[in-house]
């Protein structure tokens, strides 16, 4: 059995970012175009064996940059035990490889992230909206996305609103 | 920025392109739509399927028609608020959803559960899972014809919500557990009434089994059908019975215990072939196997507190907040502005009936959580019925459908 951590470090020095303990979770942070490589690593090597996705969830850290986060819940049924990888994406209209490749339970996980935060995964063999109706526009989990009212327009926040308002432009 | 724009589907079967096959676009097969509104869906769930004849060529599930927008309801409402809404997203399975929410709740403050509250949360929740079970049970029986087992199914959920009205004072969206252990304790009428449940529930598990087990017809529609392998299981991220049906022994409870499962002794059934008969087997099984819980539970249960007396994050007993200072600044602190957990993210798997059900937390230190996420069984399931349904016939997508063991609240959240 390898640390998940050590082995990830040795297999990709590029591509970690920065790892943490939380309650007894490890967290590692991965590089967004490294995403697919590592996962196939946790998957196939001997000793990780990651070989079921729990679950992928997106998160928006707005206002902070780099705003999205997708995390990915790996889990060893060989093991006994749970890896989160976790990618961050700078800007308004992130692009994140696919890992439906990898692991085909991403796809509905992924269809829904982008669907709900509007993160477009580059090389997923079917992304259409999944929750919301098909025409709908915008992100509804996005955290500059109100829940279901107006947001008070003030001077400080007016570009930001503006920038959303339905209504025709030049 | 909200709002429909005109609705993309304008009747050209271009359209389709990449969803179904070449045949379809020029004939070959037909196109067919299959609810929202079938009865056999188990809500509101509606199918795509492309047939060749009265076989299915694909099947394209179509989700939503029930999403509620809870993940995003929860961001904006303290810890404790949304508990109620954890009831509505797998209304079969209240009390799993709930220990899933206030599991992580507990891990991200790492406060303590007495193990009063620990056992009765194991109770309830085993109760829901044959609950849970019943309904599957009647529903997919009466899916594929045997319409006399729904009848006597239901008969004894009732007896079932009957013992959640006593604990919680509802049958349905009990909202019972709270992070830190229970609402309340149990009343007195509530052992009677769980031991007159297990002296008698057994003998109906039996009849619902002469009913179905060997009868031919039953054999007939389920045998063979549905077949999933091991390694596509895996793959597809299916879990509980839909996984162990394929004979992976994999049970959250057995691998991760919570809530004190190490406690209890019980088996956990698999299957050999991966196909509905098997799933049908197993989820049978499990209800004695959740008995056999209950029993332990029920015999062993100890004495204590029913929760926490952490009081920064547990509200003192009323009773105190007549006499004690203390006690009404605490219980107005956490009615008003509700608790705050440390920074961080955790994320906590349980075994609800349908399989793993996840709930990651992130928290930003605040009292409302930054991001809720639930990982639902029923999501990840669905997205594996196209897998499931390929070549089988048309009259057997009801029995598939009905195997996996859907709930759309559960799915669309």
């Amino acid at each position: 059995m390898l640390d998940p951590v050590e082995a990830l470090t040795s297999a990709f020095p590029q591509a970690m970012e920065d790892t943490y303990e939380f309650r007894g979770e490890i967290t590692v942070i991965v590089a967004a175009e490294n995403i697919v490589e590592v996962c196939r690593h946790c998957r196939d090597t001997k000793g990780l064996e990651y070989n079921f996705l729990s679950d992928v969830a997106g998160v928006d850290y707005y206002p902070q940059e780099p705003r999205f986060a997708v995390s990915y819940h790996l889990y060893s049924m060989v093991h006994n035990r749970s890896l989160r990888l976790k990618v961050f994406l700078p800007g308004d209209e992130p692009e994140l490889p696919s890992v439906t490749e990898v692991f085909p339970a991403a796809n509905w996980s992924e269809r829904e992230i982008y669907d709900l935060f509007g993160v477009v995964f580059t090389g997923h063999p079917d992304l259409r909206r999944i929750l919301m109706p098909d025409g709908w526009d915008g992100h509804p989990l996005r955290k500059d996305y109100p829940l279901g009212y107006e947001t008070v327009l003030f001077s400080f926040n007016f570009d930001e609103i503006d920038k959303h308002k339905p209504y025709a432009r030049e | 920025m909200s709002g429909l724009q005109d609705s993309v589907w304008a009747g050209d079967i271009q359209q389709l392109k990449g969803l179904v096959s070449e045949r379809a676009l020029n004939g070959e097969t037909i196109v067919l739509n299959m609810g929202p509104q079938h009865p056999s869906t188990h809500g509101v769930l509606r199918l795509m399927l492309e047939l060749d004849g009265e076989t299915v060529v694909t099947c394209v599930p179509d989700i939503g028609y029930l999403h509620t927008g809870i993940e995003k309801n929860m961001e904006a409402k303290q810890y404790e608020k949304s508990i109620t809404m954890t009831d509505r997203m797998d209304y079969l399975n209240p009390m799993g959803n709930n220990l899933a929410y206030c599991l992580a709740i507990e891990k991200i403050i790492d406060l303590d559960v007495p193990l009063r509250a620990q056992y009765l949360r194991v109770l309830l929740t085993e109760l829901t899972r044959i609950n849970s079970h019943l309904v599957w049970l009647g529903t997919h029986a009466l899916d594929i014809g045997a319409m006399s087992v729904f009848l006597y199914c239901f008969r004894e959920r009732e007896k079932l919500q009957d013992i959640f009205e006593i604990v919680s004072g509802q049958r349905m969206m009990t909202t019972y557990f709270r992070p830190g252990g229970l609402w309340r304790d149990v009343p007195e009428e509530f052992e009677p009434a769980v031991r007159d449940f297990i002296s008698y529930f057994p003998a109906r598990i039996e009849d619902y089994e002469r009913l179905l087990t060997d009868n031919p017809l039953w054999l007939d529609r389920t045998q063979g059908i549905g077949f999933l392998s091991a390694q596509d299981a895996v793959a597809l991220g299916c879990t509980g019975p839909t996984l162990r049906g394929s004979g992976i022994n994999w049970d959250i409870r057995k691998a991760l215990p919570y809530s004190s499962y190490e406690h209890f002794e019980f088996d956990v059934p698999l299957g050999q072939h991966g196909d509905v008969y098997d799933r049908y087997l197993i989820r049978v099984e499990e209800m004695r196997q959740s008995l056999r819980i209950v029993q332990q539970a029920l015999d062993s249960l100890p004495d204590g507190p029913f929760r926490s007396n952490n009081r920064k994050y547990v509200p003192p007993p009323r009773s105190e907040l007549g006499t004690s200072m203390e006690a009404l600044i605490h219980h107005f602190k956490l009615w008003t502005e509700g608790f705050r957990p440390p920074e961080g993210e955790v994320y906590v798997r349980v075994e609800s009936p349908r399989g793993e059900l996840g709930c990651y937390l992130i928290s930003d230190g605040s009292p409302k959580p930054w991001r809720v996420h639930f990982r639902t069984p029923s999501f990840i399931h669905l997205s594996a019925l196209p897998h499931l349904a390929k070549g089988y016939l048309i009259a057997d997508l009801v029995g598939i459908i009905g195997t996996i063991d859907i709930v759309l609240g559960d799915a669309d959240r």
